[in-house]
Formats: structure tokens, sequence, C-alpha cells
């Protein structure tokens, strides 16, 4: 509650929203005590006098009232209504959701017609017709303007009864025998009661409103008594000679109306989760690059070279390392695979090559990307884009989620085409099976016009594999690609991949935390662990004779063919989490062969033979275990 | 697509039965005689007696709506005592009015409304963002009524730039560029409050979507943010946009009817009103269900439209 408070007094607008709300509630209570004039006596000589006139601070309106004194009462009244109206509507409502969503079934099921048929109303038109049947008057305006939003109340505490009504105490008070009036009013009510406290005090700003409609048209509040509809309602035939009548009442709506408004977001702002951990930011078209040392030089004179890169993720005032320092390079033509844990920093490694990890809260704090020579991290965002699906594409993980699912797959095709490519729709098309045949899709001419969702899982990846071919790239990046795919079908994908590298000349970088896969179609790989490169070396070396304690383990994960189900060495403990990492190395924790000296200070990446390196103090070199 | 469009348009009948028997039962609220009621002043006792007879006023509820309605689908809403003609024919009138007010507005609102949510979602917590979203702020918390008689106030009397009121002139021509002249305060009030509370959703609908794996992947294929922005987030955006749209449409109507008083426009809600305050029973019941009638009409073509941009709707 505390930290409710607090968020909300951080937030200035809804402060400014409660001061005003406030005040105006707090003019309302005393308006009986100060010393005004009469509201409804008439003084007709003195009638229209301008505001600041002798006696009359607002002036007087077309009748000769004090509109000081009419404001202040009609402030009042309006309050009063707009309250009662969502009190009895809450009730009501509430009622008839609760009762709807605890007994559910038949009751439920007539109940919630009823309710979607009054929510097929235009509501004001609901309310006419209660005024028109009632008669015109505060008290029937009062009722219209409170059944009119019984249904919003209905429904929404409905759906939370209905969450309750099943949960095992309220199992447990019926099993204990108690009736079903006890359990509504000690188990359910005591639970919806926030959420309908919070309704209310979003929906009271629409009930003043409505409220002070009806009375503005003439059928609430009948004269002499005035709340502020009625109010800018008589004062309307004198809008044009005597306009301080009517903003005197109409600018007063408007305060209250936007104090409760402003009020209502803080409340709803401080409520929501997910502004809090920034997750309703936008992500920018590139990551935010926020270099402070100097640019390193390329490593190598690779098609594509990684110096120690960084990124991490500033969620609120927590940072989290994801990428520590990462040295990778990839030849034409060559297959690196990257392999680590989820969290392991491997995804945000590929992704800030194109500068596409979401920011915030990404970014790319240090290091350099050489593609062809050039250093492309905080490059113009005209230079990525172009880079981006020409010379370097994405293949992702899940291809429902990673496909747009409202478009054709030809036409995201066609448009990955288009976009660095003035050809003509038809050309593009053309091209588009081509591409579709090419990672061997059958029924071509069909499937170019079907939607994701109408695919399986394989021929979705596929069109991935198609999209990230689509202008024929140096590398493309592959982001765990077959780890949503079951066996035979993932076994199809690598085969596809492997099948284009050779034939176009390729070079892949392959993300996965499958040896296996790696096994099947890499050259090189790069174990990653905590943000950074544990071990690399060729493949076959690293398979066969893994020298970092970590490396060892993941391979022991992997089952082997014909052998029976080796046992599953899973991994005991998880990473580390990448804001508090440990001093020395990052494995220690879980590493069987730790010592003293391994906690001390960060270890080092260091070459342990022709193209391997390692970062353990007690790499396992002396026990090879070649075959 | 056609067989979607019959089922939705099946499926709307009972909701029209239901609004029926809603209205009816808020009608058979009045208290005492109903005959006597729906005359008023014209309730001599032969007037009585021969609307007994016609609406069967004098029987059961039951056998009462059945003749309401039985009439009503003949086109038979009854007859206005205080206009002296059938109330069909005088809702048929007023409803032209109404619907290029309201219709300007929401076609306003929606544009407005949606440009605005995806320029503010796209500059997030940039200056755009918060001058939309102060704007917004003060749109939405303005009543329509006091913002119309404002607008009265500073563009047709001190600025003299539309008229102050009337759909029409009383003489002269009646071309589209005079109703243009007449519709732009009364159109642009009516739609203020819409606009706002879509620009809203929008923005936090384009939040949603932007952070979403698709969206990733236009970016990883070299599509330029503009397109990025408004074809692959708008489109899934327009998703959650739609039935808001529809939402909104209710509320422009509702609105309509202070608009029409405000600006004096010759519409079914000034009608409503003035039917009410002069208790032309059979006027009010006549043009609520009308009017209700065709915003269910409206929601299955907003569900058409719906199914015609999400694919996975039809079926
Ligand atoms: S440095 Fe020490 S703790 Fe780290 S992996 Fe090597 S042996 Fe294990």
């Amino acid at each position: 509650m505390m930290a409710f408070l607090k968020l909300l007094a951080r937030n200035r607008l809804a402060l400014a929203g409660l001061i005003v709300i406030g005040a105006v509630v707090f003019l309302a209570l005393i308006t009986p005590l100060l010393p005004l004039a009469d509201p409804d006596v008439t003084d007709t000589p003195n009638r229209f006098l301008p505001p600041f006139s002798e006696g009359a601070l607002l002036g007087t309106d077309h009748l000769g009232r004090d509109l000081l004194s009419r404001l202040l009462w009609g402030t009042r009244l309006s309050l009063a209504m707009g309250l009662a109206a969502a009190v009895i509507a809450a009730t009501i409502g509430s009622a008839i959701g609760i009762i709807a969503g605890y007994y559910g079934g038949r009751t439920d099921n007539l109940i919630m017609r009823g309710v979607d048929m009054l929510m097929a109303f235009p509501y004001i038109l609901l309310a006419l017709a209660i005024v028109a049947a009632l008669g015109p008057g505060l008290m029937n305006a009062l009722i219209a303007v409170a059944a009119v939003n019984v249904p919003f109340f209905a429904r929404n505490i409905r759906g939370i009864t209905v969450g309750i009504a099943h949960k095992e105490f309220v199992d447990a008070a019926r099993l204990a025998g108690m009736r079903d009036r006890e359990i509504i009013l000690s188990e359910v009510l005591p639970n919806v009661l926030p959420v309908i406290v919070i309704a209310m005090s979003t929906t009271v700003g629409w009930m003043i409103l409505e409220t002070a409609g009806l009375s503005f048209l003439g059928l609430g509040s009948q004269p002499p008594q005035a709340d502020l509809g009625s109010m800018l309602g008589e004062a309307r035939s004198a809008l044009i000679t005597n306009p301080h009548t009517s903003i005197v009442p109409g600018a007063m709506i408007l305060v209250i109306v936007m104090g409760i408004n402003l009020l209502g977001d803080g409340v709803r702002d401080a409520l929501d989760p997910r502004l809090k951990s920034g997750a309703l930011s936008r992500p920018m078209p590139a990551t935010t690059v926020e270099r402070t040392g100097p640019v390193p030089a390329a490593n190598t004179d690779s098609l594509l070279d990684i110096a120690t890169l960084r990124t991490e993720f500033r969620v609120r005032d927590r940072l989290y390392k994801a990428v520590g320092g990462v040295d990778l390079h990839v030849e034409k033509g060559e297959c690196l695979g990257i392999i680590g844990e989820s969290g392991s920093g491997k995804s945000v490694t590929a992704l800030s090559v194109m500068g596409l990890v979401a920011s915030p809260p990404g970014v790319i704090t240090g290091g350099a990307v050489h593609f062809d020579g050039d250093d492309i991290i905080g490059a113009p965002y005209e230079v990525l884009r172009s880079l981006r699906g020409r010379r370097v594409a994405y293949i992702f993980q899940d291809p429902l989620a990673t496909l747009h699912p409202l478009y054709k797959v030809g036409d995201q095709l066609i448009e990955a085409i288009q976009s660095h490519e003035s050809v003509s729709k038809h050309d593009a098309r053309a091209r588009a099976i081509d591409l579709l045949r090419s990672v061997r899709i059958p029924n071509v001419d069909s499937r170019i016009d079907s939607y994701p969702y109408e695919m399986s899982g394989g021929m979705r990846q596929r069109v991935g594999i198609a999209m990230a071919l689509a202008n024929d790239p140096d590398v493309i990046i592959a982001d765990e690609p077959t780890t949503a795919l079951d066996v035979t079908v993932q076994a199809q994908i690598l085969s596809v991949l492997s099948d284009l590298r050779r034939e176009r000349g390729l070079a892949i970088i392959f993300i996965t935390h499958d040896f296996g896969v790696v096994g099947q179609l890499c050259d090189r790989v790069a174990v990653m662990y905590a943000g950074q490169i544990v071990e690399e070396g060729p493949t076959e070396a690293v398979l066969h004779s893994p020298q970092h304690p970590y490396t060892s383990r993941l391979i022991d994960c992997v089952p082997t063919l014909g052998g029976g189900q080796r046992k599953l060495a899973a991994i005991p403990g998880l990473p580390p989490v990448v804001d508090r990492l440990p001093a020395g190395c990052a494995f220690a924790e879980r590493c069987d062969k730790a010592q003293d000296t391994c906690r001390v200070s960060g270890i080092e990446l260091f070459a342990t033979g022709a193209a391997r390196k390692t970062r353990c103090l007690f790499p396992e070199i002396e026990q090879e275990r070649r075959a | 697509m056609t067989g979607y469009i019959i089922k939705r348009l099946l499926s709307a009948i009972p909701v029209l039965l239901g609004i029926s028997v809603i209205v009816f039962l808020i009608m058979a609220m009045i208290p005492g005689d109903p005959a006597t009621a729906i005359l008023g002043s014209y309730a001599t006792p032969e007037n009585v007696e021969k609307l007994n007879r016609d609406l069967g006023l004098d029987q059961g509820l039951v056998p009462r709506y059945f003749i309401w309605l039985g009439n009503m689908l003949q086109g038979d809403f009854g007859r206005s005592f205080a206009l002296n003609r059938p109330v069909l024919d005088e809702v048929l009138d007023r409803f032209g009015a109404t619907l290029i007010l309201a219709g300007t507005s929401f076609v306003l609102c929606s544009l407005l409304g949606i440009a605005a949510g995806v320029i503010s979602a796209a500059r997030q917590y940039g200056v755009a963002d918060k001058a939309i979203t102060f704007v917004v702020l003060l749109g939405i918390s303005i009543p329509s009524f006091f913002l119309g008689m404002m607008m009265i106030l500073i563009f047709a009397v001190q600025l003299k730039w539309f008229p102050v009121s009337g759909m029409w002139p009383i003489y002269g021509d009646r071309s589209l560029w005079v109703l243009m002249d007449h519709l732009t305060m009364p159109a642009i009030a009516l739609a203020v409050v819409a606009t706002g509370v879509i620009a809203r959703l929008a923005r936090s609908a384009m939040l949603e979507v932007l952070r979403q794996d698709f969206i990733r992947t236009a970016r990883a294929k070299g599509v330029h943010e503009r397109r990025v922005i408004w074809r692959h987030a708008l489109r899934a955006a327009m998703v959650s946009i739609i039935p808001i749209l529809g939402i909104q449409a209710g509320f422009v109507l509702s609105g309509a009817v202070y608009i029409e008083i405000v600006f004096q426009w010759p519409g079914v809600g000034r009608m409503l009103v003035d039917a009410i305050l002069k208790r032309d029973i059979l006027l009010v019941q006549g043009g609520v269900v009308f009017i209700a009638a065709c915003y269910v009409m409206f929601n299955i073509m907003v569900d058409v439209a719906q199914a015609l941009l999400d694919p996975r709707i039809k079926t």
C-alpha cells in the first residue's frame, strides 16, 4: 500500500489530479458553512452582472442569482449525483455479476444474455428511454444513469467471480456446509470488493458527466434547484450575450472530470506491472549504442568479426550484462555454432550484430562488429537497414510468432525482396516461388497464398528460411531455428540449411543449446556461459575433447543415437543471474573442479591449441578422450 | 465470407428482439393508464378507446408486446400525437441529418484517433507523444456540449468562420459546400471525445504489438521503419482497435443528442429530447428502437470488417 502511494506520488499528473479533486470535494463539503448568497434568490434588476462585480465574485445569471453560490451548490449536487449513481450501479451491477459468476450454468447464461442486450444500446438511448418513461427529474435521471451503467459492473465483476468461485477456499467452505449466501458474503465478496472499488472510481467521472448531461438537456434537475449541467443548459440561451454564465459551470465540469481522469490514469499506471518493468516501452528501430571506451579493431579480416562486444539491459535501476565482451568471427562459407543454455547471451550476441536487440532496455556499450571490413555498431539507421536481410539475414526460433500473422507468406517474401530491390510485384512473386521451391516446400503455387497459421511448424520454418535467403545474403544468423520443431522435421530443416550453405557459399552462425545439432552442421563452435565465451574450437575437436568443464557437461546432455538413453547428466544449479555476476569464474558455483583460486578474479580466454581457446584455470587438456 | 455475413445477420435477430423487449418493458413502467399517458392532452374518451383498441393497451403485457412487435414489423411504429404524423416518417426524416453528423464524426475520430495513437506510440515519451497525450486528456475530459458552446463562441461569434448553428441556412441554396460549412463545428465537437479514447487505445495497442517477434522479423528483413510502424504494427494493432471503433460508434451516436441540441441540428437526438419533454411517448419508443436497431446493424459491419482484416476469424 505504501509502495503504491509512493508510486502514485511519483506520478506528478496523478498527484495534480488528486489535489484538484480534493480541493473540489472539500469546497463542496463546506459549501453550507460559507457566507454565500442564497443560490435561488432572484434579483432581476441585477441580472447578468459580469464577474468581479461588487458582491458577486463570479457575477450573476439571467435571474440575477449569485453565480459563485450557484456554482458551489451545483458542484455539490453534481458530485453527489455522480457518486450516488456510481454506488447504485456498482451495487446492483456487482450483485448481478456475483450471482451470475458464482452460480454459473443456466443462471449465468440467462443473466449475461440480458446484460449483452443492454450493452447493445448506445448508452444514452437507454437513459433517455428510462427518463421518458419515468418523466424528467433529478431522481429519475439518477436512476437512468445508474441503470445504464449496471451492465458494465455486472460484466466485470462476473469475470472476477468466475475465477474465485472455483478456488479451493470456496470449495472448502462449501464442504464445510456453508450456505451459498454465506459463502458469497464471507468468501467471495471480500475478494471482489477491491475490484468493485477500482471500477467505481474509474467510472465516477463518467457518471458525473452523464448526470450533468441529462440535466443539461433539461431532463435532470429541475429549476430552481441546479446542478452544473442544468446551470449550463439554462445559460445556453445567453451564450452569445453573456458567455460567463456558461463558462463558469462548464469549466467546473471540465476541471472535475479532468481531475478524476488524471487520478484514474495515475492509479492505473501505478497498478500496471508492465509499466514498472518497462515491458510497454517501444523498441527503437535499432539498438541504442553507448560505447564509452575506444572502438576495438577487428581481430581478424573475416567476413564478420565481432570484437569484445558488450550488450546490457537496463531495467529500471538494475543492470543485466547479457553480453560481457565477446570475440567471434565467421569466414565466408563457414558455419559457426554458438551454444549455451538460455540466458547465456548467445541470442543477444547474434541480435546485436544488426542492432536488433530490443531497445529499451538493450544497450550496446562496447566493442565492434566489422562486416566486410567496416564497423557497423552505431552505423546510421539507413546503413544498417540496407545490410539487414540483404547481406546479413536472420532466421528466428518460432515462426508462428516471428512471421506476421495477418499477411500471406508470399506477400511477406515479396516484401523482403522489394525492401532492397525495386522489382515489380510480379517479378518478386516469381522469385518468391523459386525461393519456396529451394527450401523444398511442396505445392508452392498454392502455399504461397497461405497464411502462416494455415501451415505446419516445419513448413513455416521453411518459409522463414526462404525469407532469409530472399536477397542472397552473405551471412545467415539462425537463432535456434529448429528448437520448436519435432525431431524428424528438425532433421529436414538442418539438411535444407546444409545444402543451401554448400550451394550458395553462405556463412552461417547457428545458435542452439543442442550439441547434437552443432555436430551435424557446424565447422567451429563457441560455447557461451553467462555472457562470455568459455570455449571455442573446431567442432570435432571440442566434441571429442572438451576442455572446459561446462562444455563437457553440455556434451554429456546429448543422448547418443543407438547408445541407449545415456544418463542425462543434467547440470545441477542454474546459470548465474547476469546482474550479479561473481568476481571470478562464472561457472564456479556449479563446477566440480572449482578451487579457491577460481573465485578470485576474472579468467582470461586463452589459447590451448592451434585453433582452440578455453576460459578455465584447470582445463581438461590431459584427459583427451580420443576415440 | 458470405456465409459469415449471413451467420452474423441471423445472430442479430435475438439481439433485436431483446432490444424490443427491453424498450417495451421500460415503457411499461410509465405510471398510470398507458393510453392517457400516450395521448396526454389529446386524451378524450373516444381517443383513449381507439388507442386501447389499436395497441391492445387494455390487455395484458404479453399480448400488448406482440401487437406492438407485429405493428413494427409491418412498418407501423405508431403515431406521434404531438406532431400528428406517423412515428416512422418523422424518425426517417430526422435520421438522415443524424447520419450525416454522426457518420462524419465517426470517420473523423477513427482517422485522427488512430493516426494520433500510432504517432504517439512511435514517438513514445518524445515531444509529439507528450503533446498528443495532453491534448487527448483534455479531449476526453471536456463535456462535448460545453465544447460545442465554446466553439460557437470562438469560431462562430468571434471569428465568424462558421455559422452559429443549424444544418441549412433559412434562405439560400443547399449545396454540399453550404452543408460542410454548417457541419464542420458540430462534427468536430462530436468527434473530440471519441478521438481521444481511440488515440489512447490505439497507442497502447501499438506498443503491445511493437514488442512482438514479427516486428523484429520485419526489421531483420530490412523493412523500412516507417513501413514497420504503419503496415506491420498497425495492421496487427487494428485487430484490437476495430472493436473499439465499434464501441465508440455507439458513443458518437449518443453524443449526437447533445451536439444536436447545442448546434440546433435537425436530427433524431433533438427529436427524442423534444419528444420526452412533450411526453410524446410513442415517438420516443419508436425512435429508440430504430436507432438501437441501426446500431446493431452497424456492429455487424464492424464484425465483418474484423473478419476481413483477420483471416483467422473466418470460418
Ligand atoms: S576456472 Fe575453475 S571454476 Fe571455472 S570452470 Fe575452470 S575449474 Fe571450474
